[in-house]
């Protein structure tokens, strides 16, 4: 039977198992709009296309689903940029379909004609334009397949309007195969027998897991491995809740706002086993000395992140799931070390640095800390929330404060830092985790950068919960201002804001203020028990900074503390 | 570190867009290029790509890794220490005037070139050989007077085992 193109897409998506999709309609997608709403697949109607998707990102990050988005050509397309580039930065597997003029005006300057494919090349995993009726389904499934394997990614697909007029049948086969692209998810067995040499040797080993053991779903067998091994662990931001947060083996965050025994422990060990992770800047610091006494075993599914930055002494390409439940059959196949005795010494020292810096701040009766809303929040949720964030301090905060205990839970822009992700984000991971309690910490700056949102989640009743930490600054950039530029605080200053909780009730949401410490719990209690939407305004202390801190380019271990 | 001059060949898939990948990979990473060829291999569908970089180790690494990456790059090659033949040609314009124009030609004869086109103050010289050869060539030639001259970049393939 000969079906448009339209009707190839959505057959397509149904059989790739879509159920959401974040996007915003225009003239060169009427056609596939038409189509998409004779299928059972929610379509969550956004108010600025970089929320679309950001909300796919959100979705994908809290379910392992790839995210899809549908916007228009033109100032549709070009709106997706910032959004792609986050999940591009972050392995975030994402199908992102754009409306395409008709293919004989490519070229011509039409109405609402941009080259998102060229803009796009630099921050996509890969990206398509559809010339032919004829190519859509293969073009499809290879999306959603390069997506969603190897490193995953963003992979964005151009339409012509024409192309999805035009007629064909349903062709080719479901299953994809792409000669010229075969990511290696085995991993070498010789090389992690010489890693399991490496852990029988190290007297003062770190295990350091980033956001690839999220992606591969690697949880599991990354704390098994800390645990067999005794192994003190750290993460980078975007490893955050790949292992409990509560564990005693568990050392808080690495880099530039990492706990004072994670980077002490870093600087220290003699074995740093890295997976998942590409050693970005501000987890290293000054490269030349990062983990400078360490053998260093670098495991990862993306050889490009192998010896980039760091040299290793033993790197192994594969997915870090296989790679570790390789590695814990190993050891327990080798016969038991008493890595207890062999690594109480070294434990014993990472407790004293526990001791000797802990993460604290003065909660006096008169003004709100931020650091005690997070506190706080975790504190009533009993750690379980979904939480997102923008970017900046509301972010160091929430990785600070909020103690992930599991994957998934924690949503942040890592690597391009990424304000006004937040919001969207949670309508995303709320769209895909109904049950779950969804929480954006924000900052006053950050959360004026997709507002807008409020409305989405208002109209398609995902009930998420904003904090904003209200400093009237742009925080973080105050705080570096204050620390290395003299306190002159250039344009870093908000001195005037939307009254938030009119502002969330002219959405038709629910706004809620507290302006002193007495006041945090009450009003997040009411907030979280709140089935609405909810803005909980929390004016807090304006000139406060996140510590410890590792100014740019400095040894990790050595940190501004107070 | 120390860099050096490497030459790099890959295959592709032959479709719109793959030449701008590749380019826009050098230009993102601050790779360096320093020539590029690229044409039809007898595979339907199929392009070769050859670059000319120079880089250190590391960087020459990536750059590998990097090209591996792209979706429609099929196969990465460094040619460099490598038994490998490599040819570039150059078109030279050089001014002729008669008491130098059996000099040129004598030049031409040397160097086992071709002259393709002629006139009464010119000659246009096709010559084809490895970078040491055109160097050799474009220095002799210099004194005469250089009107124009169009490169290619270089290509290269790995000798078959004998």
């Amino acid at each position: 039977m000969e079906m448009t193109g339209a009707q190839i897409l959505m057959a397509v998506l149904k059989e790739q198992g879509v159920d959401t999709i974040f996007g915003f309609p225009g003239g060169a997608v009427i056609d596939i709009y038409d189509e998409l709403v004779k299928t059972d697949i929610r379509h969550i109607l956004v108010r600025h296309e970089q929320g679309a998707v950001h909300a796919a990102d959100g979705y994908a990050r809290a379910s392992g689903r790839p995210g899809v988005c549908l916007v228009t050509s033109g100032p549709g397309a070009t709106n997706t940029v910032t959004g792609i580039a986050t999940a591009f930065m972050d392995s975030i597997p994402m199908v992102v379909i754009t409306g395409q003029v008709p293919t004989h005006l490519i070229g011509n300057d039409a109405f609402q004609e941009v080259d998102i494919t060229g803009i796009t090349r630099p921050c996509t995993k890969h990206n398509y334009l559809v010339k032919s009726v004829d190519d859509l389904a293969r073009v499809m499934r290879e999306a959603f397949y390069i997506a969603q394997t190897g490193r995953p990614g963003p992979v964005l697909v151009d339409i012509p309007k024409d192309v999805a007029n035009a007629r064909t049948r349903l062709n080719g086969d479901p299953q994809v195969r792409i000669k010229s692209y075969q990511p290696t998810y085995k991993p070498n067995m010789k090389q992690l027998k010489k890693v399991v040499g490496l852990i029988r040797k190290a007297k003062r080993p770190v295990l350091f897991g980033g956001g690839g053991l999220i992606l591969s779903d690697a949880s599991e067998a990354f704390t098994e491995f800390a645990r067999q091994t005794r192994t003190p662990v750290t993460t980078s931001l975007m490893g955050l809740g790949a292992f409990p947060g509560s564990d005693p083996l568990w050392l808080g965050m690495i880099g530039m706002h990492g706990t004072y025994r994670a980077n002490m422990a870093t600087g220290n060990c003699d074995l740093l086993i890295a997976i998942g992770v590409r050693f970005d800047d501000r987890v290293t610091g000054k490269i030349d000395t990062f983990a400078g006494n360490a053998k260093i075993v670098h495991i990862d599914i993306d050889p490009t992140s192998i010896r980039k930055n760091v040299q290793v002494a033993i790197p192994v390409v594969g997915d870090c799931r296989q790679a570790l439940e390789r590695l814990n059959a190993l050891i327990a196949e080798e016969g038991i070390v008493d890595f207890d005795d062999r690594h109480r010494g070294w434990l014993d020292q990472i407790e004293t640095w526990k001791k000797q810096f802990r993460m604290a701040y003065d909660q006096g009766e008169e003004v709100i800390k931020p650091q005690f809303v997070i506190d706080k929040l975790f504190e009533l949720t009993q750690g379980q929330a979904i939480v997102t964030t923008e970017v900046g301090q509301n972010q160091m905060w929430a990785a600070q404060f909020y103690h992930f205990d599991g994957p998934r839970q924690f949503l942040s822009s890592g690597g391009l830092g990424t304000m006004g992700f937040g919001l969207p984000a949670a309508i995303g991971a709320k769209a895909a985790c109904p049950n779950r309690q969804v929480v954006d910490i924000a900052g006053d700056g950050s959360i004026q950068m997709n507002i807008q949102e409020l409305a989405t989640a208002v109209q398609s009743c995902l009930p998420v919960k904003i904090v904003i930490l209200n400093n009237g600054y742009l925080g973080m950039v105050r705080q570096w201002q204050e620390l290395f530029y003299d306190r002159r605080y250039a344009c870093t200053l908000m001195d005037h804001q939307p009254d938030f909780v009119k502002l969330a009730e002219a959405y038709g949401a629910l706004g809620l203020r507290a302006t002193r410490p007495d006041q945090v719990a009450a009003v997040l209690r009411e907030g979280l028990d709140s089935d609405r939407t909810v803005i909980m305004d929390f004016v807090v202390e304006k000139e406060e900074s996140v510590y410890p801190m590792v100014p740019a380019g400095a040894n990790i271990t050595e940190m501004l503390l107070v | 570190m120390k860099e050096d001059k490497h030459v790099i060949t890959m295959l592709v898939d032959n479709e719109p867009g793959v030449l701008s990948r590749v380019v826009g990979l050098f230009g993102g990473r601050g790779f360096n290029i320093e020539s590029l060829s690229v044409a039809e291999t007898v595979t339907k569908g199929v392009s070769r790509i050859t670059i000319v970089t120079k880089a250190n180790p590391p960087v020459v690494e990536q750059i590998e890794k990097q090209l591996n990456k792209l979706i429609n790059v099929i196969k990465v090659r460094d040619l460099t220490n490598v038994d490998a033949v490599q040819r570039e040609m150059a078109l030279i314009c050089v001014k002729a005037s008669p008491d130098n124009r059996a000099e040129i030609l004598r030049i031409v004869d040397i160097f086992r070139c071709k002259v393709v086109d002629v006139g009464l103050e010119h000659f246009i010289i096709e010559v084809t050989g490895d970078e040491g050869k055109l160097t050799a060539l474009l220095s002799l030639l210099h004194p005469m007077g250089i009107k124009k001259i169009a490169r290619t970049g270089a290509i290269a393939l790995m000798r078959e085992p004998k």
